[in-house]
């Protein structure tokens, strides 16, 4: 996190344990009868989280990403201060709106209107600033002619449109979402994002747990992946979401990489993006300036053995193969056994913005067929300017009149 | 940044406030709560509240033929005495059942938004308590058009009953809404013992039948232990205000528990004692369950 910001939500030493219900009475005749047995009521324990440490400060948008069952979505309600932590503490210091699940907690028996208003109530607003906002939150939700309607009549993404706005304009200075951007049409889907967009701008504070990894690349200015109860990860978004691609195993497209298979005898051990040859592994490249590449093969001892050419992808996010480096014909790595370094070099890195990673082959150069394959996770970025498009080119523009003010 | 630096202390404080401000018990957020459950409530009924006198003016038209035609208990303007005691008893049963179910109703907010549980069983006692002020100004009317005889300065005891119905419904339904949570059947607990209660309060026997029984043994006090009983009789005081009848073989019977006043607030202290008592130990066991009701439901 970035110490100049105030933080609005610190969670210190945060473990949830839940118990199994085996053991656990849930009736009070049940109560009696264990008291009177001299049960103690044993039940198997379960950690949902484990020291969790998470400060978040003002104006960030925080993504917490992790495979099913990690623990993001009971992160998100203690941080709401919907579930209490079984040890440690939370602060927070503003207003919440929260959006779990399906919903904010609707009356179906209601219509859309009085739901409005019992919902910015619980959220702390007055009737008054309700009577106020109500037309916006109508106009945004796009359910006019509907909203007198009791909302068990509603579809999910009609409570959904209807649940958000209503999170939007309470102005809350902490928004959490859990995953029901995803539930609304792409019109509305585009709407939200316009909307968090606004968010940002005026610095408050979003997060969002979502299994849309896109998205918190897009979006996002801190990604944390949970796993198992544990933050696995916190920082940047695009690694955070390499990191959980890596749990998930969907890091690599199902043939194209397998891992380490030495099928001649040759296997990469490391492969590094340096802004020097040789150099120290880089996490920022300029746009223009060159790119190093350094592999390290080791040839093991073996039968029918072959040279071994190097070629390196540059993925971009999602596995798009972006740019290709490869040794020249004659450069290969001889079939003799010993550790190699390979050292590559892109002289000028082209305008295109993103996070990038290296996928090496190595195969034999007369028959093309691959040897070893392996794919390193290390993120590095090509930054330049403002984000908002891949590909930054030198553009030229002339303002004309093409008529004079009378 | 100059500006932000400065604002930045400020905006941390405002932070703060806004954080307590969500977790409070707003009169506001209450007050929409109890009319969210009128209109869920009566919502497509033509006859709209109506309906909440129905129950206690068809218990009066059994009671009445019963004891007062069948048994001939002589008890003169029985459905006034009756009233008197069976609106508040049926308002208290209603806040506290109702109260017992409330958080669990609301599973779907509970899981979903944070917000200050304690407005869930406070509401489902302010929703009994407006039915029940509807209802007491109702009779009251009643009794002030077709008995205005029996109206004098007691009447003001309507007040400090009412508060001690109010303080004790809340502690009670607080109490009941937190432990349903754990304890599922809880509610159900709550039913049978409301039948019970019932007859622990002088609703259909003249308080007097009560007073002559226990004074043999001079017990009559501990009947007061019950606060309830202490809302009815005062109720009774106020609204009924007669003191004796005479039963079908020409014995002098009293209807009342007392005549006077020194009775009736004493018995008021020390049901506000026994439901102050109960209020504070419901709010810490409610307060103590509350941060696991999200997990409980």
């Amino acid at each position: 996190m970035d110490l100049s910001r105030r933080a609005v939500i610190t969670a210190t030493g945060v473990n949830k344990r839940y118990l199994t219900h085996s053991g656990k009475a849930t009736q009070l005749k049940e109560r009696f009868v264990q008291s009177a047995k001299g049960e103690s009521g044993k039940s198997k324990e379960f950690y949902a989280l484990r020291d969790v440490d998470v400060v978040v400060g003002e104006g960030e948008t925080v993504g917490l990403i992790g495979p099913n069952g990690a623990g993001k979505s009971t992160l998100l309600k203690i941080l709401a201060g919907i579930l209490r932590p079984t040890s440690g503490t939370v602060v927070v210091e503003g207003r919440i709106a929260s959006l779990l699940e399906l919903g904010a907690g609707f009356n179906g028996e209601l219509t859309g209107r009085e739901n409005v208003y019992l919902n910015a109530a619980l959220l702390g607003l007055s009737r008054k600033e309700v009577a106020r906002l109500f037309d916006s939150i109508v106009t945004f939700s796009e359910q006019g002619p509907r909203i007198d309607d009791p909302v068990k009549h509603y579809s999910s993404g009609e409570y959904v449109k209807l649940a958000f706005a209503i999170a939007v304009h309470v102005d809350p200075d902490i928004l959490l979402i859990d995953e029901v951007l995803a539930v609304g049409d792409e019109a509305f889907a585009r709407k939200c994002l316009a909307k968090i967009a606004e968010f940002q701008q005026a610095g408050k504070t979003i997060l969002f747990v979502t299994h849309s990894l896109d998205l918190v690349e897009q979006l996002c200015t801190r990604g944390i992946v949970v796993d198992h109860g544990v933050v696995q990860y916190d920082g940047d978004p695009a690694f955070a979401v390499g990191t959980l691609r890596k749990i998930l195993g969907t890091d690599r497209p199902a043939d194209a990489f397998p891992e380490d298979e030495p099928l001649g005898g040759m296997v990469v051990l490391s492969a590094v993006a340096s802004s020097s040859r040789g150099g120290p592994p880089t996490d920022r490249v300029e746009p223009g300036s060159s790119l190093h590449v350094r592999v390290e093969v080791e040839v093991q001892p073996g039968r029918g053995m072959v040279e071994g050419s190097v070629q390196v992808v540059v993925m971009g996010a999602g596995d798009i193969p972006v740019l290709v480096l490869r040794t020249p014909d004659g450069a290969a790595v001889p079939a003799v056994p010993g550790r190699y370094c390979v050292d590559l070099l892109l002289p000028e890195t082209p305008p295109l913005v993103g996070a990038f990673i290296l996928g090496v082959t190595v195969s034999d150069p007369l028959s093309e067929r691959p040897i070893t394959a392996r794919r390193f996770d290390q993120t590095f970025w090509v930054l330049d300017g403002p984000r908002g498009a891949l590909l930054h080119l030198p553009t030229t523009a002339q303002v004309v009149s093409t008529e004079t003010a009378p | 940044m100059a500006s932000e630096a400065v604002s930045a202390p400020d905006r941390a404080a405002l932070g703060r406030a806004r954080a307590a401000a969500q977790g409070r018990i707003r009169w506001e957020l209450l007050t929409q709560l109890v009319r969210t459950d009128l209109k869920v409530k009566y919502q497509g009924s033509v006859l709209g509240f109506a309906w909440s006198l129905a129950n206690p003016l068809l218990l009066m038209g059994i009671y009445y033929v019963i004891f007062s035609k069948l048994f001939k208990n002589g008890i003169e303007g029985y459905p006034i005495y009756l009233m008197a005691g069976l609106l508040p008893f049926t308002a208290f049963s209603q806040a506290v059942s109702g109260a017992s179910g409330s958080v669990t109703a609301a599973a779907g907010l509970v899981k979903k938004v944070s917000f200050p549980r304690l407005v869930l069983p406070l509401s489902s006692v302010g929703f009994s308590l407006v039915q029940f002020l509807l209802q007491l100004g109702l009779l009251l009317t009643v009794v002030a058009v077709f008995a205005h005889h029996r109206l004098s300065l007691a009447v003001l005891l309507v007040f400090p009953a009412l508060a001690l119905l109010v303080v004790f419904s809340t502690a009670l339904g607080i109490l009941v809404s937190a432990l349903n949570v754990r304890y599922r059947d809880t509610s159900h607990f709550v039913e049978i013992a409301m039948l019970v209660w019932f007859w622990a309060n002088p609703i259909l026997y003249p308080a007097g039948y009560a007073k002559r029984e226990l004074d043999k043994h001079h017990a009559f006090w501990a009947y007061f232990l019950n606060p309830m009983a202490t809302v009815v009789t005062t109720f009774q005081r106020a609204i009924y205000n007669q003191t004796y009848y005479t039963d079908a073989n020409g014995k002098r019977g009293q209807t009342l528990a007392d005549p006077g006043y020194a009775f009736y607030f004493r018995n008021l202290l020390l049901g506000f004692a026994i439901a102050g008592v109960l209020l504070l130990l419901a709010r810490r066991v409610f307060n103590r369950l509350q941060a696991d009701f999200a997990e409980d439901l």
